[in-house]
């Protein structure tokens, strides 16, 4: 049995995993709908209780098939899952910024034509000028034809500001999964998998640093950022990019060179946020602090990201491409 | 209900979460099984789909919107969701004859259903809803047992503009307050502003 399975290719190792998964689960609804049809329906407990298992199996199923796509299409599969966490993060954004009826279409077109149309260029390999060319002088057109001057460079700017941080920024973390690099045959996975750890810890030194009396460098937008803390970040995001170097196509001296332009953007881009929601009269994205679950927002999460990745993209190109 | 039915109210379901998020905030009340009137604030022929989407499934099941239905019944495709998935009640927005617009509700509620209601009669513009009909008062002197829920649909009409046939995704929330009583000797006007006030009232929380 072991060799039969030493002797399979890593991919055949693969679907033979996918086959036995779907194959249990495919056993276990079939023997929970069995279960149901003996039970009938007359126990109040018991039908709960089966309604539940039905919920899990549900969710299971869901899962192995999100697994089973993302397998089958490798990078469009990160495509499209960041081209969605941007249309939720795009959602968020909007809704925090008043807009007037006039700028229905432009929204529309925001939502529909630009946000599948950025992340269907990264997937072709072209993602450079549509989004801070075409698309910044496009919506401001559309939105004038519907004939409401009123804050009309307000309401526009917000838009671009919008599409360029929640669409086109973050369009650049599937953009490193599709980027050529001569002479290296490693996967291009870690390269994300190396921009996301290393601006993580930065932002998370940085927020644990913060915890001093050291007074703010910019006070009324964030009690927190201070010259010191931001530093402390940087350094641990330099660190950790010297230590997963050997995942990436860099030296390890270069490394910690991208680690910290990706740390800098991505820091200093969550205080711009910050500085925004300041603005707004907000403490984080989603429903205008009208969240149930007192969650914050996706935006909130993901803005460092959204700062970061065009920069190390560009960078990650110049230097290595 | 058809398979039909379940499976594009499943898909409704899940893209009216995609576009608005579509989270209730049970603020003066739990969401309970019991006979309720909900009453809500109306600025788009959307709110009727986001309220019905903030039930938790349980109680979208034994709750009727009620539909405009000069609006509703314009074509077959809008009849046949406001009947087989939303389970809509249709009223008359001008009264006919001398019949009592009020008529099917009251068949509705005798028998038992919850209804959802939007008291103004028609969309508003303005940032604070228009006076309320008097049919909220009638309902609920009629039926005294039946609890009346306020509620503040927020943002839908960013969703979908009147004359605008595309939605924007625009994060949504149905605020539900704590309920109404009408007093022994309220009068129709008192009541009536009262209610307008308990919905306006959730604006801000």
């Amino acid at each position: 049995m072991a060799g039969f399975l030493r002797h399979l290719s890593p991919s055949e190792q693969v679907s033979l995993l996918f086959v036995l998964v779907f194959g249990l689960l495919a056993l276990a609804s079939a023997a929970h709908l069995l279960i149901t049809l003996r039970d009938g329906d007359t126990d109040e407990a018991l039908s709960r209780r089966r309604q539940d298992e039905r919920l899990l199996l549900r969710h299971s199923w869901a899962m192995a098939i999100v697994f089973w796509c993302a397998w089958v299409w490798g990078a469009g599969m990160a495509v499209v899952l960041f081209g969605l966490v941007s249309f939720f993060v795009l959602r968020e954004f909007i809704s925090a910024s008043p807009t007037r009826r006039a700028d229905h279409r432009s929204l529309v077109l925001a939502f529909f034509v630009v946000l599948p149309a950025q992340f269907a260029l990264v997937w072709t390999r072209q993602a450079d000028l549509f989004t801070p060319v075409y698309v910044f002088i496009a919506l401001p057109v559309v939105s004038a034809l519907r004939d409401d001057p009123q804050r009309f460079l307000e309401r526009n700017a917000k838009l671009q500001w919008g599409i360029m941080v929640c669409v086109y920024g973050l369009s650049h973390v599937p953009a490193l999964w599709l980027l050529d690099f001569r002479g290296w045959t490693g996967q291009n996975e870690f390269l994300v998998f190396f921009l996301v750890a290393v601006v993580q810890t930065c932002m998370l030194v940085q927020h644990l640093a913060s915890r001093g009396e050291v007074p703010s460098a910019a006070p009324a937008i964030s009690r927190s950022f201070h010259w010191r803390g931001w530093a402390l970040g940087l350094l641990a995001g330099a660190f950790v990019g010297a230590l997963l170097s050997g995942l990436t196509p860099f030296k390890p001296l270069p490394a910690v060179a991208m680690a910290l332009v990706a740390c800098a953007a991505g820091s200093l881009g969550h205080l711009m946020m910050k500085a925004i929601k300041r603005d707004r009269g907000i403490t984080h994205w989603g429903l205008e602090g009208r969240s149930v679950t007192g969650a914050g927002g996706l935006l909130d999460r993901v803005d460092a990201l959204c700062f970061a990745a065009p920069v190390f993209f560009h960078s990650v190109r110049w230097n290595f491409g | 209900m058809t398979w039909a039915a379940r499976l594009v109210g499943a898909l409704l379901l899940g893209f009216v979460r995609l576009l608005t998020g579509a989270q209730a905030r049970w603020h003066g009340c739990p969401p309970k099984a019991e006979q309720r009137i909900y009453f809500a604030n109306h600025q788009s022929h959307a709110d009727l789909v986001l309220i019905w989407a903030a039930l938790p499934t349980e109680l979208r099941a034994i709750t009727r919107p009620i539909a405009a239905k000069d609006y509703w019944t314009a074509s077959r495709l809008k009849r046949w969701i406001t009947t087989k998935v939303f389970n809509a009640v249709y009223v008359e927005r001008e009264r006919k004859g001398d019949e009592d617009p009020l008529a099917p509700l009251i068949e509705a509620l005798e028998k038992g259903d919850s209804l959802i209601l939007f008291p103004e009669g028609t969309r508003g513009h303005a940032e604070d809803p228009q006076p309320f009909k008097s049919g909220l008062y009638n309902l609920a002197r009629r039926f005294p047992e039946v609890v009346l829920v306020p509620a503040w649909i927020h943002n839908v009409q960013r969703v979908m503009p009147k004359g605008e046939v595309v939605p924007v995704p625009v994060l949504c929330s149905v605020t539900f307050g704590a309920p109404l009583v009408l007093g022994p000797d309220e009068d129709r006007p008192a009541f009536l502003a009262r209610a307008r006030e308990a919905v306006m009232a959730l604006r801000e929380v």
